[in-house]
């Protein structure tokens, strides 16, 4: 923007380059707007109707219902339960995990390509394989854990031993992700740093207690904010393990079984729209209560 | 020179035009039918859609479009497309379920006149209610199907003829006493459900197919056998995920000595266990009582036409021509799917293959249809979800669930 104090010329010039700067992100602009922004309004707009695709001719406005409807439902807030057990547990296992893996990665001199791509792989697997052999290893009969641990469960038949796969799972897939984004914020940390304190006499757990950890901070609550955000939506690991059954259900399969399934488009947009308030919550608690830097406040 | 190019030239232009013409009127006739239908292995939908498209004389080529063996992804598959108004589906293989969801929406066309009369001709009377809606009928039967009891011979010298007998003799037969039954959260659940129900007497909706009938009595019988069931010995421990698949894989092994399942097992059991099928007898699905004959719900595939086909007459008549008593033969035979076609079940081919061919067809006559409500898919999601898992029913706390959940699906209002 042009500022006050400038001369004429100079207002001029940076007039220009904020307008060409704007043309330039014009096309950008326009296909969010087209792809993200129209969807979400639409979506926020079918809320308000009563609208069922195999009843196309009685679409008729009903406010705020839908949402009455399902705020008032028992599905609605089992499904919130469960969801947010498998968020908060799975990521505080997978932090507790990827830390150390970031570490060895951050560290290993020798064969670091490798040990980098063997960390990484189960994240470059399609997250629907992925839930399919865990289903096949816990298979009472062709499976192999009952095999190993020597038990004889039926892991998918009880709500308990359903949610350890499910998380289980989860935590198999996704920690790569977690590690590698912890692994940007270790090589935030300055070596200097780190040999300094040496040099002072910090022991390794006093350097990463008091340096290496405060500093990759921001880092590691980025990681943690988007892990939580793609766990709050889980879908395909919990639908090729249980289908929600066993008492396992979460938001997404709720939105899904509305949407797509009974073809309740007024029903199930507000289930999305909720949905989508729930991660806008999470997001703004992160960015509040943990003050995390965002591009523009570190400017 | 100049009137010679002139004509050599007009002659070109007209000669392009007349190959034009020729080749727009060879594609007005040769059009394409696609056919939406599951993936059938064995190849007899395709040999149907081969032999149709020729006896045309060119009038339509089917072309057949694959969708997914499980019928709750066939039918996200279709309505989403249908809701869409896509203009590429002609012919579709719908299941018994789904006639009057898909009617009522308009997604598909009424069968009148001369080709409903073609529709109709010989079929069994079970399969053709399937295809009915509102008075109209909307499809011709093409394939149909029912639960047998499959058993043990070399364990059991008779055939139980009710469940309560059933699990009495499946306990006293020890660890080989399973009985293989389909007790997953999914449409399997609803069918066990409903055939108990209509054993007992009941049904889920009124005669009319709009209110909630539900009575008392027959619906707590059908819940306490289920509850029983499964909490005896006689459930296997992955009842509660177990569908027809895992039931017949289960029964392969060795280690169960009843199953309640499709005829489909029958040539499965031949290929991947020939050690036991010496040894497999079948029965009517088990009854309540001893006086009255096991009801079980009816499934099978009838075709449709969509709505927004361009070539419905065509779609009509190659619906007609795949669904004959030839190809009708051919499903049977070659994918072991029974036919709708009442003479087909004394035809010696035929009984070859279905040696069971006379208790499919009792049981077919006695056959009950799932409620016949646009909200069918609604209703059994409110079913499998209260109903589930079976272990955990307590018949007079579950009736009061049930009959709630069934209403608020019936009044499209609030989550399932």
């Amino acid at each position: 923007m042009p500022r006050r104090n400038e001369q004429p010329k100079q207002r001029q010039r940076r007039h220009n380059e904020w307008y060409q700067a704007w043309l330039l992100c014009a096309p950008a602009v326009l296909v969010l707007i087209l792809i993200t922004a129209y969807p979400i309004l639409y979506a926020i707009w079918l809320s308000f109707f009563q609208y069922d695709l195999r009843f196309p001719d009685q679409r008729t406005f009903i406010g705020l219902d839908n949402y009455i409807s399902i705020l008032t439902s028992e599905v609605w807030w089992q499904a919130f339960g469960n969801t947010f057990i498998l968020t908060v547990s799975s990521v505080t296992l997978e932090l507790m995990v990827a830390f150390p893996l970031a570490l060895i990665m951050y560290h290993t001199v020798l064969w670091r390509y490798a040990v980098r791509t063997a960390t990484l792989l189960p994240y470059a697997i399609t997250t629907i394989i992925a839930a399919f052999a865990w289903k096949f290893a816990f298979d009472p009969t062709t499976g192999f854990i009952n095999a190993l641990s020597g038990m004889e469960q039926a892991w998918l038949t009880q709500s308990w031993s359903s949610f350890l796969v499910i998380i289980l799972t989860e935590i198999w897939k996704t920690t790569p992700f977690m590690a590698l984004m912890l692994l940007a914020g270790l090589t935030l940390v300055p070596h200097e740093l780190i040999q300094a304190a040496r040099a002072d006499g910090a022991n390794a757990w006093q350097r990463f207690m008091k340096i290496t950890l405060p500093l990759a901070k921001p880092a590691i609550l980025v990681a943690v904010l988007f892990r939580m955000l793609d766990a709050f939506r889980i879908f395909d690991t919990v639908f090729i393990l249980t289908r929600g059954a066993q008492g396992t259900e979460t938001v997404s399969m709720v939105g899904y079984n509305t949407l797509i399934v009974s073809l309740n488009l007024g029903l199930g947009s507000a289930v999305s729209v909720l949905i989508f308030i729930s991660m806008l919550i999470i997001s703004a608690l992160f960015i509040w209560g943990f003050n995390i830097k965002t591009g523009v406040d570190q400017k | 020179m100049i009137s010679i190019r002139l004509i050599s030239t007009l002659c070109i232009i007209s000669l392009t035009m007349l190959a034009g013409c020729s080749d727009q009127k060879k594609k007005e006739v040769t059009s394409t039918l696609n056919w939406y239908v599951f993936n059938e292995p064995s190849g007899a939908f395709a040999t149907a859609a081969r032999n149709c498209s020729e006896n045309s004389r060119n009038t339509y080529q089917i072309k057949l479009v694959p969708l997914p063996v499980d019928p709750d992804q066939q039918r996200e598959q279709l309505v989403r497309r249908l809701a869409a108004g896509d203009q590429s589906i002609d012919i579709i293989g719908m299941d018994v379920i789904w006639t009057a969801e898909f009617a009522q929406a308009g997604w598909i066309l009424p069968w009148r006149s001369e080709m409903k009369k073609e529709a109709l001709a010989g079929r069994l009377s079970a399969p053709l209610q399937s295809v009915m809606y509102q008075d109209e009928m909307w499809g011709v039967p093409y394939t149909t199907n029912a639960q047998l009891l499959w058993y043990r011979t070399d364990r059991i010298k008779e055939a139980p003829a009710t469940w309560d007998e059933m699990i009495h003799l499946a306990e006293t037969l020890g660890e080989s006493g399973i009985i293989q039954a389909q007790g997953e959260r999914y449409e399997g659940l609803t069918a066990f459900f409903i055939s108990l129900l209509a054993t007992a007497g009941g049904s889920v909706l009124d005669t009319r197919h709009e209110k909630i009938s539900l009575a008392q009595q027959p619906t707590l019988q059908a819940l306490s056998t289920m509850a029983r069931f499964a909490n005896s010995s006689a459930a296997d421990r992955t009842l509660s995920t177990t569908r027809e698949d895992q039931a017949r894989l289960a029964f392969e092994t060795g280690h169960s000595s009843f199953m309640v399942n499709y005829t489909f097992v029958w040539s499965s059991i031949q290929q991947n266990a020939p050690g036991i099928a010496p040894h497999i007898g079948w029965a009517r699905w088990p009854s309540l009582s001893k006086d009255k004959p096991g009801r079980t719900a009816i499934g099978g595939i009838n075709l449709a036409v969509s709505a927004h086909s361009r070539y419905a007459q065509s779609a009509f008549q190659a619906a007609v021509c795949i669904a004959s008593e030839q190809h009708q033969r051919i499903a049977a035979t070659l994918g072991g799917l029974p036919p709708t076609i009442a003479a087909l079940y004394d035809d010696t081919r035929i009984r070859e293959t279905f040696p069971f061919a006379d208790v499919l067809r009792a049981t077919l006559r006695d056959a009950v249809q799932r409620p016949q409500t646009p909200l069918y898919n609604d209703v059994s999601l409110a079913i499998s979800r209260t109903l589930h898992p079976m272990r955990n029913i307590e018949p007079d706390k579950d009736y009061i669930r049930l009959r709630d959940a069934i209403s608020r699906a019936l009044s499209s209002k609030g989550l399932l």
